[in-house]
């Protein structure tokens, strides 16, 4: 069977959606039009009922026990705002410490740099070469004023996944709030927020096969209750937490997701995960100098993230961008000019952070995609060698390091 | 990110790629930019030593599809001027021919420090040599 072009083989920026999540939603648009607060009427009545059940199959999938611990929001950053910001609002009492890490997404970092100008303390935990943080050092990060510690469950990246049972165990000894953004776990691998003791979780529907434009913050109500200061206020839906209309579509597709999700996970990511090893063995022994980023088993089945070194990343995806849509971690891919800031931690060098290329299979990912990916990343970043004079350098045996190079 | 179809061009056909068997008369090497800055031009010109023209260029670049299409566009450029045309190319050229976009303007000024250093060494090795050789005979 002929590939079809271009392949998507970007899935931790987005998924596309599982066509039984659309199908779940479609009526909620024109027939089953009601607003889930209209308690009068059989129009509300179905709309709420529909958004409870997507509350319920997302509850069931992160192991929450009770639905009313899921609030609504529209994605992932609003979620982490929320309980950063939620957190630090309503525990202003108690202390005023936050304790992250290092390789955190930007929707963590960004509101931990503004609730810094507002005068909190922030204290950023770095990681292991393998992109692993060390339960020890959030240990040692603690103080009598944190008030809340938040660890990713997996990374954006490199798809290391965080210790985070052990985490939870610690902030549950500590009586300190534990919020994790498990963005890019949940849907994918076993998330259960009373077996890791996680109080606050992030989760974002367009990341599980389900529409862009919804997420959840799931806040805990038991042992201990958890309370969060919203940070959006109107009507008083989601119990106050989140204001704002839910949008019932969107609720419903993702409770769909999340439901498949369930079913399927552990077929998908042993499938995944054995594509994922032949698109890495076939790199990696293909292309000398390659370098997987990352820690090669305590990662996301669906994950690669390779540094192929004497090339730049960005020159990588032009090569293959027709073809193939893949990330890079190197600068030129964002709007800002820094390497990835997430290699960097890794502490390869800034020359293999601008080298940096990511691979996310998903559910409709083929073996012929991954052949066909192979293939074209080999040939590209080969010619790209042939073109690169650090390569050129590196082969007549000059150390690269030993070169004063003048930078702009 | 849209790239300009000349980008494209250069990126995918560069024109120029290689580099000269080292110790050919007349040859200039320049070597800018850093590898933990994401982009590193190597640039020759091999000048005729009688007439004074450059005959031919090399590049090799390890960078974005920018920073390749910058430094393959010079070579196309520096071939067929005389040394002294050749240091008046100003990165505002390229980026008006490539049509780069701002946060891709350091590209150009990389290449335009390739074309300077690659003259300067030119000129170190066959002008400042040659003037000494005659010197002493």
């Amino acid at each position: 069977m002929a590939v079809k072009l271009p392949i998507f083989m970007d899935s931790h920026s987005t998924t596309p959606m599982d066509p039984r999540a659309l199908e779940a939603m479609l009526p909620f648009f024109i027939e089953k039009f009601g607003h889930p607060g209209s308690r009068n009427h059989p129009f509300g009545w179905e709309a709420e009922a529909a958004m409870e059940r997507g509350r319920e199959q997302l509850a069931r999938l992160i192991g929450a026990r009770d639905p009313k611990e899921i609030v609504f929001t529209s994605g992932g950053t609003e979620s982490d705002n929320l309980a950063l910001k939620g957190i630090a609002e309503m525990y202003r009492e108690k202390g005023d410490h936050i304790v992250t890490t290092v390789i955190e997404h930007r929707a963590i970092l960004d509101p931990c740099r503004r609730l810094e100008k507002q005068g909190l303390k922030v204290t950023y935990v770095p990681v292991g070469s393998d992109g692993i943080v060390d339960v020890g050092e959030i240990r040692k990060a603690l103080t009598d004023k944190t008030i809340l510690i938040s660890v990713m469950f997996a990374n954006n990246e490199i798809g290391t996944i965080q210790p985070i049972a052990e985490i939870g165990k610690l902030a549950k000894e500590k009586g300190i709030v534990f919020h994790t953004d498990a963005t890019q776990a949940v849907g994918k691998i076993a998330v259960d927020v009373e077996r890791m003791g996680i109080d606050l979780l992030t989760c974002s529907a367009h990341k599980i096969y389900g529409p862009k434009g919804i997420g959840a913050l799931y806040v805990r109500r038991r042992a201990p209750r958890v309370r969060i200061a919203p940070m959006i206020d109107g009507g008083g839906h989601e119990r106050g937490t989140r204001s704002g209309t839910v949008p019932v579509p969107l609720a419903v597709g993702f409770g769909q997701a999340a439901e498949i999700c369930g079913q399927v996970m552990a077929e998908e990511s042993a499938r995944l995960a054995q594509l994922r090893d032949k698109l890495q063995d076939r790199i990696l022994s293909s292309v000398d100098e390659t370098y997987l980023n990352g820690h090669p088993e305590k990662r996301l089945p669906h994950n690669l993230n390779i540094s192929f070194a004497y090339v730049e990343g960005e020159s990588v995806l032009m090569g293959l961008n027709k073809e193939v849509a893949l990330s890079s971690g190197s600068a030129c891919t964002s709007a800002t000019l820094e390497p990835s800031y997430v290699i960097a931690a890794l502490g390869v060098g800034a020359e293999l952070a601008h080298s940096s290329i990511r691979y996310g299979l998903h559910r409709f990912t083929t073996e012929e995609e991954v052949d066909y990916v192979a293939d074209r990343t080999i040939e590209v970043v080969k010619r790209l060698r042939e073109m690169s004079p650090l390569y050129e350098l590196a082969k007549e045996g000059v150390d690269l390091k030993s070169i004063q190079w003048k930078a702009e | 990110m849209a790239y300009s179809e000349k980008v494209i061009d250069h990126y995918s056909n560069p024109r120029n790629v290689g580099s000269f068997a080292k110790g050919t008369p007349g040859v200039g090497t320049g070597l800018v930019g850093a590898p933990e800055c994401g982009d590193v031009m190597k640039l020759q010109i091999k000048v005729n030593l009688d007439t004074g023209m450059i005959e031919d260029a090399r590049f090799k670049t390890f960078g974005c599809g920018s920073a390749i299409a910058s430094s393959s566009l010079a070579t196309e450029w520096l071939k067929g001027k005389s040394v002294d045309d050749a240091s008046k190319i100003k990165n505002t050229d390229i980026v008006n021919e490539l049509k780069l976009p701002p946060v891709k303007i350091h590209c150009s000024v990389l290449a335009e420090d390739a074309i300077k250093a690659a003259i300067k060494d030119f000129q170190e090795k066959w002008v400042e040599k040659q003037a000494a050789a005659a010197q002493t005979t």
